[in-house]
């Protein structure tokens, strides 16, 4: 097909236009991030600083007590921690319930399929009132544990649901000749299953990071202080403090960003391919 | 026998899993529809217990207050999602031609959605702030605006200045999606349909659109399902104000049981939530029966 000249035009006018509106944002955050709030509330606002800094960074990095670095160091490290225990314990339940619905249909177990991905798709207020008073009569507020636990609620239906649609490309053949042989269903899903499925998983594994890193809700009701605290509540609390330094608000908001946008920068093949067939196939 | 056996295994196989969803949602769940009927507060709510069967439901349905977060969430859900889905299909069409920078525009489109949700409400709060914000910069620098204005501060916009800001993070899902679908489309059956003398629109229209509809329709309902969640958003641009132009219904449930503390009425609430939810649930399952089975 010949591509006219106006058509040619537009495409690039679009395409300029859509650059610009995604990047504009991100690139004003980092601005605000490497200024100084004096410089961010001087009238009328200038859009580079005469003296771009690093203060910020360094001031939620170089650990010190009582300062905003305190409990920003503690949220990355709670959020980490809770993000890869909650994946790594989702993940381990979820590969043998995606075997069973892949490898061994029957009508009820579909059933049940349908069950927990519509479990995934509940709107947390819905089970967060419960939840709440468990913990909070279990003395579990303000722990890892009890985050790591809820989060299960939303990774598991996610990580179950994809990895059996992935399970289902792998033809049956590969996995039953092990067990006419007299291997058994472990030993087939981990020694033929899972090294097929190491793209899937890896996939399962990084998008369920990037959720729990997401997560606001529950981490904002059950915690409260540096102990527990996870990185999104960290950022609203910043975000709504009385003090308005919004060059440190910035700072903390791209550093915060960086390990999801590596993370999916990273995984882009899988990531769309894993929206466009996840989103496809139930 | 052998099937039998592989019954059992099948069920064993999903023990761990069903524990823990009945665990962490199941029973919440029950507990959720019984706390909805008493009129149990956060404080104690085991001994506050007292049965008042739909008296909260009722409560809730009269409640103008909460009809009014009913139709926020919705148009919060409506609005966003229609522009989501125009723009992400528009984006999709504009990366399936052939130009230099595709392939890092196709990346760039990963930012926004990588971006926590609660980073990308701040950095919006940043940009509208009626004093020192960008936005007012701009279009006043621009000669687009007299006076700085309180986009968020101010009850007629502010909803929708929230939803811009979820339209920025969004609309690249939707594309992305959409742009998949594009990709299996046989280039050749648009050049037959120009030979027959189909214009752009007609062939948009006829070609385009039935191809890719199927994916774009669950992209739909998934987005309208988290769309009804909306919570993080609010809660970080806005807290629901000005005078609850923003309070969409799960900050209201929170509200409802975290501010005041009743978990009753809190929960009735979250069922009616829950409801709405499960129609848009009910429909994403048979898109995915309808279209997925194939």
């Amino acid at each position: 097909m010949q591509t006219s000249l106006a058509k040619k035009i537009a495409i690039y006018l679009g395409a300029a236009l859509l650059a610009l509106v995604i990047a504009l944002p991100v690139l004003w955050l980092f601005i605000m991030s490497i200024s100084s709030s004096t410089h961010l509330t001087t009238l009328p606002l200038e859009w580079w600083p005469d003296s771009p800094t690093l203060e910020n960074y360094r001031s939620l990095l170089i650990y010190a007590e009582n300062t905003p670095s305190q409990s920003f160091l503690y949220a990355i490290r709670n959020s980490i921690f809770i993000a890869l225990a909650a994946t790594g314990l989702s993940i381990c339940a979820a590969i043998p319930a995606a075997y069973s619905f892949s490898r061994m249909p029957g009508p009820r177990r579909k059933n049940l399929l349908y069950a927990v991905i519509a479990i995934f798709m509940l709107p947390p207020v819905a089970l967060v009132l419960p939840l709440y008073t468990v913990m909070s009569a279990l003395g579990l507020l303000n722990t890892h544990f009890a985050l790591i636990v809820v989060y299960c609620s939303i990774l598991l239906p996610f990580a179950t649901w994809l990895l059996k649609s992935n399970f289902d490309t792998i033809p049956g053949d590969l996995d039953e000749a092990p067990i006419i042989d007299g291997a058994n269903r472990l030993q087939a899903i981990w020694y033929v299953i899972l090294p097929i499925a190491r793209p899937a998983l890896g996939a399962a594994v990084m998008m369920s990071v990037l959720l729990s890193w997401d997560e606001f809700f529950y981490g904002l009701l059950f915690t409260n202080d540096i102990r527990s605290k996870t990185i999104t509540v960290a950022i609203a609390d910043l975000a709504a403090g009385r003090v308005a330094d919004y060059g440190l608000i910035s700072a903390a908001g791209i550093l915060a960003a960086v390990p999801p946008v590596i993370l999916a920068f990273f995984m882009q093949k899988t990531l769309v391919s894993g929206l466009a067939s996840g989103s496809v196939k139930g | 026998m052998i099937t039998h056996r592989k019954t059992v295994t099948a069920w064993l196989l999903l023990t761990p899993m069903i524990v823990m969803i009945l665990g962490v949602s199941g029973y919440p769940l029950i507990k959720t529809i019984y706390f909805s009927m008493t009129g149990a507060k956060l404080v104690a709510p085991d001994l506050t217990d007292s049965w008042v069967w739909f008296h909260n439901y009722v409560r809730a349905l009269s409640s103008a207050n909460f009809r009014e977060a009913i139709w926020h969430t919705t148009y919060f859900a409506v609005i966003s999602v229609g522009a989501e889905v125009v723009i992400g299909v528009m984006v999709a069409l504009l990366l399936n031609e052939v130009f230099v920078g595709r392939t890092l525009l196709r990346a760039m489109l990963i930012l926004p959605l990588a971006l926590p949700t609660v980073v990308n409400a701040m950095m919006w709060r940043l940009i509208y702030n009626p004093d020192f914000g960008a936005l007012n910069a701009l279009l006043v620098q621009l000669g687009m605006l007299d006076a700085y204005r309180s986009w968020l501060g101010d009850p007629a916009t502010a909803l929708d200045m929230v939803i811009i800001a979820d339209v920025w993070k969004n609309f690249p899902l939707v594309a992305l999606i959409a742009l998949a679908a594009l990709q299996t489309v046989p280039r050749d059956l648009y050049e037959a349909a120009t030979l027959d003398g189909a214009g752009m629109w007609n062939r948009f229209w006829r070609i385009t659109l039935p191809a890719i509809m199927g994916p774009l329709s669950v992209a739909l309902v998934l987005r309208t399902i988290e769309a009804f969640k909306v919570f993080d958003i609010i809660y970080v641009m806005t807290r629901g104000g000005p005078a609850s132009s923003t309070k969409t219904v799960s900050f209201y449930v929170y509200q409802e049981a975290f501010a005041y503390m009743r978990v009753g009425s809190g929960a009735s609430y979250a069922l009616i939530v829950v409801l709405i939810s499960a129609c848009l649930i009910a429909g994403y399952m048979y898109l995915i029966r309808k279209h997925g089975e194939a």
